[in-house]
């Protein structure tokens, strides 16, 4: 029987794994956006489970508005790379490097 | 129903509809030479809503079951984020025309970021927040790379956008677990889960997601990393624009997240939010010592200055949210004020951000040089300044509510960081001579540093009746 716990277990590990995508990712600006898609989708995997669980259609309503801000954030977000890429030429993570301190 | 929901929600409607308008308008005739039109009316609008909110508001209103509140807490927090806004707006024109970025979506930006944070201030349900703040972060994110030619201002937008969706990220995961082991996503229903040693431990993680994701938006340690470099590398008029009103809107949904719906459990936030305050604050005043481009330094004098406002939050009483507003409201007049003597630092028409450029500059421009002491001053908290009232007020509500240990390393804090300040006056009047920069400014900018000055040495007569306001909006927030 699989129940409201192995549900929260997949979503904690995927959340963790696009956490990580984020910080250990020395490659592509690219990775980056899939990580943050990574841990959105791991929390709309939460929101459903919770909602089928509670028999509370909220959840579900909000999965739909994350799903869907998501996408204008993945939008923006490469429309900031493009950008981006015409200044560097390149979409390296160890490139983004212009300011530090 | 629906009408007296919309009723409630009407100025966020009457500021949206004009920001989609002016974007229809401005695209299908002008373009770009409706941009400083757009912008005049722009900041009219807002200071207009702004009025409207502040003088007709009344009482506590809850629109959409529960999902939006405008009370008294929320009207403060929009009249101070729309006169910050369309402030930062007036500064902007003439340094965005000159460098040929003013773009008319620019100030639609604007304007719909403080629709998010109107909408945040507002919020009473986690979805309200979700929606609010990415609205917000998003038109955000935009902004900070609108010198879209230049390496640094792109370079600042995609580190802000990846930092930005981490921390959303981190807030949703918290919003879940909310909503599963509180089983609603209203403010009104969580407190009734959240009570004093009754939090299960779900309950518990979705609070310190939340935390984390909040604590990313004001930029507070160790959630900071992003600021500095979105700073620095920002057009310097974007810049002022992140230093005051999202972070009044940021901090204001702390407020408003940590007392509507988890009020009933203080004891179980306040030491995640006073180690908050204690870390951003001794980083902001180290950090900053060793920058010499004035935009980083005004990044780290920020995550300090988060570090004091999160203080009167740590003290998790009314009057500690009261001191919050009051401190916010004081930072945001400063940093109007010194990001507008930083839009007239120039060289031969180029923006110079170089601390050492100031050598003697009060030989050249007393005046300027004396209201930027005086702001410098205030923002270190030096006493008969209105920044020493503001952090007078937060180490009061820190102390009444047990917490003298936080008071004690402010105050230690505040000393490390007057340092860094007293260092820019020290180059203003006793550096070496050196060729340094141009005159002048325009009398827009310098009126507006004159202004911040002024009221720093004026307010401690009597905070022009901020204090009242705040109290008013403090009760309605923590009851």
């Amino acid at each position: 029987m699989i129940g409201l716990e192995h549900y929260l277990t997949v979503a904690a590990a995927l959340f963790v794994i696009g956490i990580f995508g984020l910080f250990l990712n020395r490659k592509n600006v690219i990775i980056l956006l899939m990580s943050i898609e990574l841990m959105l989708l791991a929390v709309n995997i939460n929101l459903v489970a919770f909602s089928s669980f509670l028999g509370d259609l909220v959840g579900q309503v909000f999965t739909l508005f994350v799903l869907t801000v998501a996408a204008a954030e993945a939008a923006i977000g490469l429309a900031i790379l493009v950008c981006f890429f015409r200044n560097r030429g390149t979409i390296a993570v160890e490139d983004v490097n212009v300011m530090k301190g | 129903m629906i009408q007296s929901d919309l009723t409630v929600i009407l100025p966020e409607i009457v500021l949206a509809l004009f920001a989609m308008g002016a974007l229809l308008g401005a695209v299908y005739t002008g373009k770009d030479r409706l941009a400083s039109l757009i912008l005049w009316i722009t900041a009219a609008v807002m200071i207009a809503v702004a009025a409207w909110i502040g003088l007709t508001g009344s009482g506590t209103n809850v629109a959409f079951n529960g999902m939006f509140h405008d009370d008294a807490f929320a009207r403060f927090a929009k009249v101070a984020i729309l006169l910050s806004a369309a402030v930062v707006l007036i500064m902007s024109e003439d340094y965005m025309a000159r460098r040929d970025l003013l773009r008319f979506e620019y100030p639609i930006l604007v304007a719909l970021a403080a629709v998010g944070m109107m909408m945040m201030v507002s919020a009473g349900d986690l979805i309200a927040l979700y929606m609010g703040l990415e609205l917000q972060s998003l038109a955000l994110y935009v902004v900070a790379s609108l010198r879209r030619d230049n390496a640094k201002s792109t370079e600042a937008g995609l580190k802000y956008f990846v930092l930005g969706a981490l921390s959303s990220g981190l807030l949703l995961y918290g919003a879940s677990l909310t909503y599963g082991y509180a089983g609603t996503t209203l403010f009104s229903g969580i407190i009734a889960t959240a009570t004093e040693g009754q939090v299960s431990l779900g309950l518990l993680f979705g609070l310190v997601f939340l935390t984390a994701g909040l604590a990313f938006k004001v930029s507070a340690v160790p959630f900071h990393m992003w600021t500095p470099d979105v700073y620095e590398g920002a057009p310097t008029p974007i810049t002022a624009f992140f230093a005051t009103a999202p972070k009044i809107a940021a901090m204001a949904l702390f407020a408003r997240v940590m007392h509507d719906a988890f009020g009933g459990a203080v004891g179980d936030w306040q030491q995640i939010i006073a180690l908050l305050s204690v870390l951003s604050m001794f980083l902001g005043a180290v950090a900053a010592i060793g920058q010499t481009n004035i935009k980083r330094l005004m990044a780290y004098s920020s995550i300090a200055h988060m570090g004091y406002a999160l203080m009167g939050l740590a003290a998790g009483t009314a009057f500690g949210v009261q001191a919050m507003l009051v401190y916010m409201a004081i930072y945001v007049t400063m940093n109007l004020g010194t990001f507008a003597f930083i839009l007239t630092m120039e060289k031969e028409g180029q923006p110079v951000t170089d601390i050492a450029a100031l050598n003697l500059y009060s030989k050249r421009e007393p005046g300027k040089a004396l209201a930027m002491l005086v702001l410098l001053f205030s923002l270190a908290g030096v006493p008969p300044l209105l920044g020493f009232f503001g952090k007078l007020y937060v180490l009061r509500a820190a102390y009444e509510a047990g917490l003298a240990w936080l008071a004690v390393a402010g105050v230690l804090a505040s000393v490390i960081g007057a340092f860094y300040y007293l260092r820019i006056v020290y180059y203003m009047y006793f550096g070496e001579d050196r060729e340094g920069l141009d005159g002048g400014g325009s009398a827009l900018l310098n009126g507006i540093l004159m202004a911040s000055a002024i009221i720093m040495l004026v307010g401690i007569v009597n905070f022009f009746g901020i204090e009242g306001a705040a109290e008013a909006a403090a009760i309605t927030l923590v009851n």
